[in-house]
C-alpha cells in the first residue's frame, strides 16, 4: 500500500495545485455570459439573511440583495433570460467554492475579515452583527462573568469559539465549553440545559429564539464580544465584477431600497412561521449606508 | 426539552419524499456503477500485468483509508479542475459515490473471484476456452453468485452513507429532515423521524438479503 | 485556482493566542485515537459475545443478539450519535438527566465512544457469526463429546479458530473505526474533524487544512491495517487456514 498509494496521493496533489487549469481571474462576467447562468451560494439557516423557507426555497435579506445584483448583471450583459442557480454552502466549504468557480456570489452571512480578504473579495457591508449570548431568562444571567464554571455553548468552527476563549483568558475565568455542529444543535443545548448560555451573532440568536418552542423564555444579554461586518462574497482580483457589484449595492443604499429590504426581513413577519424578529437597524449599519465601505472586522474593533 | 411535538412531521413529508427519492437514485446509480467499475478494478488487481494491478491496488487502498466525508469534499473541490467547469452538488455526489464504492465492491468481487475453486479454471481451459472466455462465462457468474449477499450488505451501508452528502449541500433525505427541523426549530423530532425511516428501509433490505442468501447459496 | 496558498500556516499562532495550528491538530489526533481505540475495545468485547450468542442453540439468546445487531447497524451513525446525545438523556429521571447533561465528566467523549462502539459491535458480531459458521460442525461436536461444557467449547475450541478466520474482515472494521470516529465532531468531541473545521474557519486556509487532516486519517487507518496484518501473521496456525482465497 505504501509507495504506490503515496504516488497516487502526489498525483492528486499535483492536479490540485495545477495552475494551468485555473480560470481567467478577470472572468466572472465572461463566465456568466458564456454559461448563460450565475450560481448563488446560499445558507440553509442563517436567519433572516439567507435560509430556506417552508417550501425549501432560499429566501432572506441577502438573497434579495443578491437578486438586485443579478438584475444589474442582466442589464449589463443584456441577458434578460440569465438563469440563476443556487448552491447550498456551509461555513466549511463556502470559500473554496467561491475560489474554485462553483459559486459566483455568496449570499449568506459571511463576516468580512482580514484573513478572508486574502482569499476572496467582499461587496460593501450590508449588515452588522454583534456577538452576544442567549440565556434562559429564568437563569438570571446578565453578564459573561456570571458564567464561571458553567457550560457555555458555541457552534463549532465559528468565530464565537475563539472570542469566548479570548474572553476567558482576558478575565481569568473558566467556562465549560460545549459545541454544537450547527446553530440549531447549539441552541438545542441551551434548550435542554446542556448549556446555560449560547454565544453567537445576535441576529442569528434572535432568529433561533423566535422559532423556538417558547420564545418568551429566552433573552439576549451581556456584553458585546465583537462587532462583525457581514457582506456578500465574490472572487478576488476581478475588478470588473467587483465594480459592478459595488455599484449595485451602493445604488440600493442610496435609493433607500436597502432600508425597505431591511424592514421587510427584520421588522415584519417572515416565513416560515410568519413572526417578526423585531430587530431594529443598528447605528453602525445606518452609518455604513451613508458611507458604504468593505472594511474588514478588524477595523471595527480596533478602538 | 419537555414534551415532543410530532405535528412537525406532517409538513415535512413532501420534502422527505423528495429527499428519499434522491437518496434512492444516488444509491442505485452508485451501486450499479460501483459494481461495474469495482469488477474491472478487481480484474485489474488480479491481473498478471504488474503496473495495472499496482495502480488498482493503490486506488483501492487509498479510498479505503480516507473518511468518506473527506472524499466527498475533495471530489467536489477537485472535479471542476478536471472537467474545466463546476458541476452541481448532486452530480458530484453521484461521481464520488460511484468512485468510492467501486473500491469496496472491488474487494468483494476479488474475494468472490478467488473463492471459485481452481479446478473450475482448469476445467474451462481443458474445454478449450480462452482466458477472457473463462473469466466471463465460468468465473464471474459463480463469483457474483457467491458474493450477492455481501454485495447487497455493502449496498445497505452505501444507502446509509449517502447521508454524508450534507458536506456539499446536496439534498438527501437526512438533509431534508434537517432543514425542516431547523425551520420549525424541532430538530429532535425530525431526527427521530429519519431514524425510523432509515431503520425501516435498511431492516427490510437486510431481511431480504437473508432470504436471498438461503436461495442462491452454492451447495458444496 | 485563484487560491492564496500558505503552507507555513501550520506553524503560525492561532488568532486567540498562544498556540499554533499544529497544536490544534495534535490535540485533535489525540481525541481521535482515544475515541477510536475505546470504541474498538467496546466493539470487540460486545461484538464477539453477541456474534457467538447468535450461533448458540438457545432461540431466546439468538433472538436478543439478532435484535442488537439489527438495531445498531440499520441506522446511520450520524443519526445514532445525535439520538444518544440529545434524545436518550431526556428519558432519564430529571436529576440523572441534568447530571448526564452538565456534570458527567468527559460527557461528549463517553457518548461518542459508546455510540461508535455499539455501532461497530454490530458489524463485528456479523463477522464473528460468519467465522463460527464457517467452522466444520465436527469441531463443536468433538469438543462437547470430550466433556467440555458449551461455554468451554466456545472459549477453548470454537472462538480461537473463528477469530483467526475473521481477522481480514475485522481489519476493515478496525480501519473503519478511525474513519467513522470523525462523526464525533457532531456532538462536540474535539477530535480531528472538529479541529479541521475550527482551523479552517480561523485561518481561512481550508485546502491546506483538509490535506493535513486527510493525511492524518490516512496514517491512522494505514497503521491499523499494518497492525492487524502483524497480528494475522503471528496468530496464524500452520495448516489451519490453508484455505484457498
Amino acid at each position: 500500500m505504501n509507495t504506490r498509494t503515496a504516488t497516487l496521493a502526489c498525483l492528486i496533489l499535483a492536479a490540485l495545485a495545477a495552475p494551468a487549469l485555473a480560470q481567467d481571474a478577470s472572468g466572472t462576467l465572461k463566465k456568466i455570459k458564456d454559461n448563460g447562468s450565475i450560481t448563488l451560494g446560499i445558507r440553509e439557516s442563517s436567519y433572516p439573511l439567507s435560509y430556506l423557507d417552508d417550501k425549501q426555497q432560499p429566501v432572506g435579506y441577502h438573497i434579495d440583495v443578491c437578486n438586485r445584483i443579478v438584475d444589474a448583471i442582466k442589464t449589463r450583459l443584456k441577458l434578460p433570460a440569465l438563469k440563476v442557480q443556487h448552491q447550498a454552502v456551509t461555513s466549511q466549504n463556502r470559500i473554496p467554492l467561491v475560489t474554485n468557480g462553483t459559486v459566483d456570489l455568496e449570499c449568506g452571512s459571511t463576516t468580512n475579515n482580514e484573513a478572508r480578504q486574502k482569499q476572496v473579495a467582499f461587496a460593501p457591508t450590508t449588515f452588522v452583527t454583534n456577538v452576544r449570548m442567549a440565556v434562559k431568562k429564568a437563569s438570571g444571567i446578565k453578564s459573561l462573568d456570571q458564567l464561571a464554571g458553567k457550560p457555555v455553548a458555541t457552534t463549532s468552527g465559528t468565530t464565537s469559539v475563539q472570542l469566548v476563549r479570548a474572553h476567558e483568558k482576558g478575565k481569568g475565568i473558566d467556562f465549560k465549553e460545549v459545541y454544537g455542529k450547527d446553530h440549531a444543535d447549539a441552541f438545542l443545548m441551551l434548550e435542554t440545559d446542556r448549556a446555560v448560555a449560547f454565544v453567537l451573532d445576535d441576529n442569528l440568536l434572535a432568529g433561533l429564539i423566535v422559532s423556538s418552542k417558547s420564545p418568551a423564555d429566552y433573552a439576549i444579554v451581556g456584553e458585546v464580544l465583537n462587532i462583525e461586518p457581514i457582506a456578500i462574497m465574490l472572487r478576488r482580483d476581478d475588478p470588473a465584477f467587483k465594480k459592478l457589484v459595488n455599484e449595485a449595492v451602493i445604488g440600493l443604499m442610496k435609493s433607500g431600497e436597502l432600508d425597505k429590504l431591511y424592514t421587510r426581513w427584520f421588522l415584519s413577519p417572515i416565513p416560515p412561521k410568519n413572526v417578526s424578529m423585531n430587530f431594529p437597524m443598528s447605528e453602525a449599519l445606518k452609518h455604513l449606508i451613508k458611507a458604504p465601505n468593505d472594511a474588514p472586522a478588524e477595523s471595527f474593533n480596533k478602538k | 426539552m419537555g414534551e415532543f411535538d410530532f405535528s412537525v412531521w406532517q409538513p415535512s413529508l413532501p420534502f422527505i419524499r423528495d429527499g428519499l427519492l434522491f437518496t434512492l437514485r444516488l444509491t442505485l446509480v452508485a451501486m450499479s456503477g460501483g459494481i461495474v467499475i469495482g469488477t474491472l478494478l478487481a480484474l485489474a488487481r488480479l491481473s498478471p500485468i504488474a503496473p495495472l494491478s499496482r495502480i488498482a491496488g493503490a486506488y483501492v487502498d487509498l479510498m479505503r483509508s480516507i473518511p468518506l466525508v473527506l472524499v466527498i469534499l475533495w471530489f467536489f473541490l477537485v472535479i471542476p479542475f478536471i472537467t474545466g467547469s463546476p458541476v452541481g452538488a448532486e452530480t458530484s455526489a453521484v461521481i464520488t459515490f460511484t468512485a468510492f464504492e467501486a473500491a469496496f465492491y472491488c474487494e468483494i468481487m476479488r474475494s468472490g473471484i478467488q473463492s471459485v475453486p481452481r479446478g473450475q479454471v482448469d476445467a474451462a481451459q481443458a474445454l478449450g476456452l480462452g482466458q477472457a472466455q473463462t473469466m466471463v462465462h465460468v468465473i464471474l457468474p459463480q463469483a457474483v453468485r457467491n458474493m450477492i449477499p455481501v454485495l447487497l450488505t455493502q449496498t445497505i451501508v452505501l444507502f446509509q452513507d449517502t447521508s454524508l452528502v450534507y458536506a456539499i449541500g446536496a439534498k438527501d433525505m437526512l438533509k431534508a429532515a434537517d432543514v425542516v427541523g431547523k425551520n420549525y426549530n424541532r430538530p429532535v423530532e425530525m431526527i427521530m423521524l429519519s431514524a425510523l425511516i432509515y431503520f425501516a428501509i435498511c431492516f427490510s433490505l437486510s431481511l431480504a438479503v437473508k432470504q436471498l442468501q438461503k436461495r442462491v447459496a452454492i451447495i458444496r | 485556482m485563484n487560491y492564496h496558498w500558505n503552507w507555513g500556516i501550520f506553524l503560525e499562532q492561532v488568532k486567540s493566542g498562544d498556540e499554533t495550528y499544529v497544536d490544534w491538530l495534535v490535540t485533535g489526533l489525540g481525541w481521535t485515537l482515544a475515541v477510536s481505540l475505546t470504541a474498538w475495545i467496546i466493539a470487540l468485547s460486545i461484538g464477539i459475545a453477541v456474534g457467538a450468542l447468535r450461533t448458540t442453540p438457545s432461540r431466546l439468546l439468538v433472538l436478543l443478539a439478532n435484535a442488537w445487531v439489527e438495531l445498531f447497524r440499520n441506522i446511520p451513525l450520524l443519526v445514532q450519535m445525535f439520538l444518544w446525545f440529545f434524545v436518550v438523556p431526556e428519558f432519564l429521571p430529571r436529576d440523572w438527566s441534568l447530571w448526564v447533561k452538565q456534570d458527567m465528566p468527559a460527557k461528549e467523549f463517553v457518548t461518542a465512544a459508546l455510540c461508535l462502539g455499539f455501532f461497530t459491535s454490530s458489524r463485528v458480531a456479523e463477522q464473528v457469526r460468519a467465522g463460527v459458521g464457517s467452522l466444520p460442525r465436527g469441531q463443536r461436536d468433538a469438543a462437547l463429546a470430550l466433556g467440555l461444557t458449551l461455554p468451554q467449547a466456545y472459549r477453548q475450541v470454537i472462538l480461537p479458530q473463528a477469530l483467526r478466520i475473521v481477522i481480514p474482515p475485522l481489519t476493515s472494521e478496525f480501519m473503519n473505526v478511525f474513519k467513522n470516529s470523525s462523526v464525533a465532531f457532531a456532538i462536540g468531541v474535539l477530535e480531528l474533524t472538529f479541529q479541521a473545521r475550527q482551523m479552517q474557519e480561523d485561518s481561512e486556509q481550508g485546502i491546506e487544512t483538509y490535506l493535513a487532516v486527510t493525511l492524518l486519517y490516512f496514517i491512522c487507518a494505514f497503521t491499523a491495517n499494518r497492525g492487524m496484518a502483524l497480528i494475522e501473521a503471528r496468530t496464524r496456525v500452520p495448516g489451519l487456514i490453508a484455505r484457498t482465497g
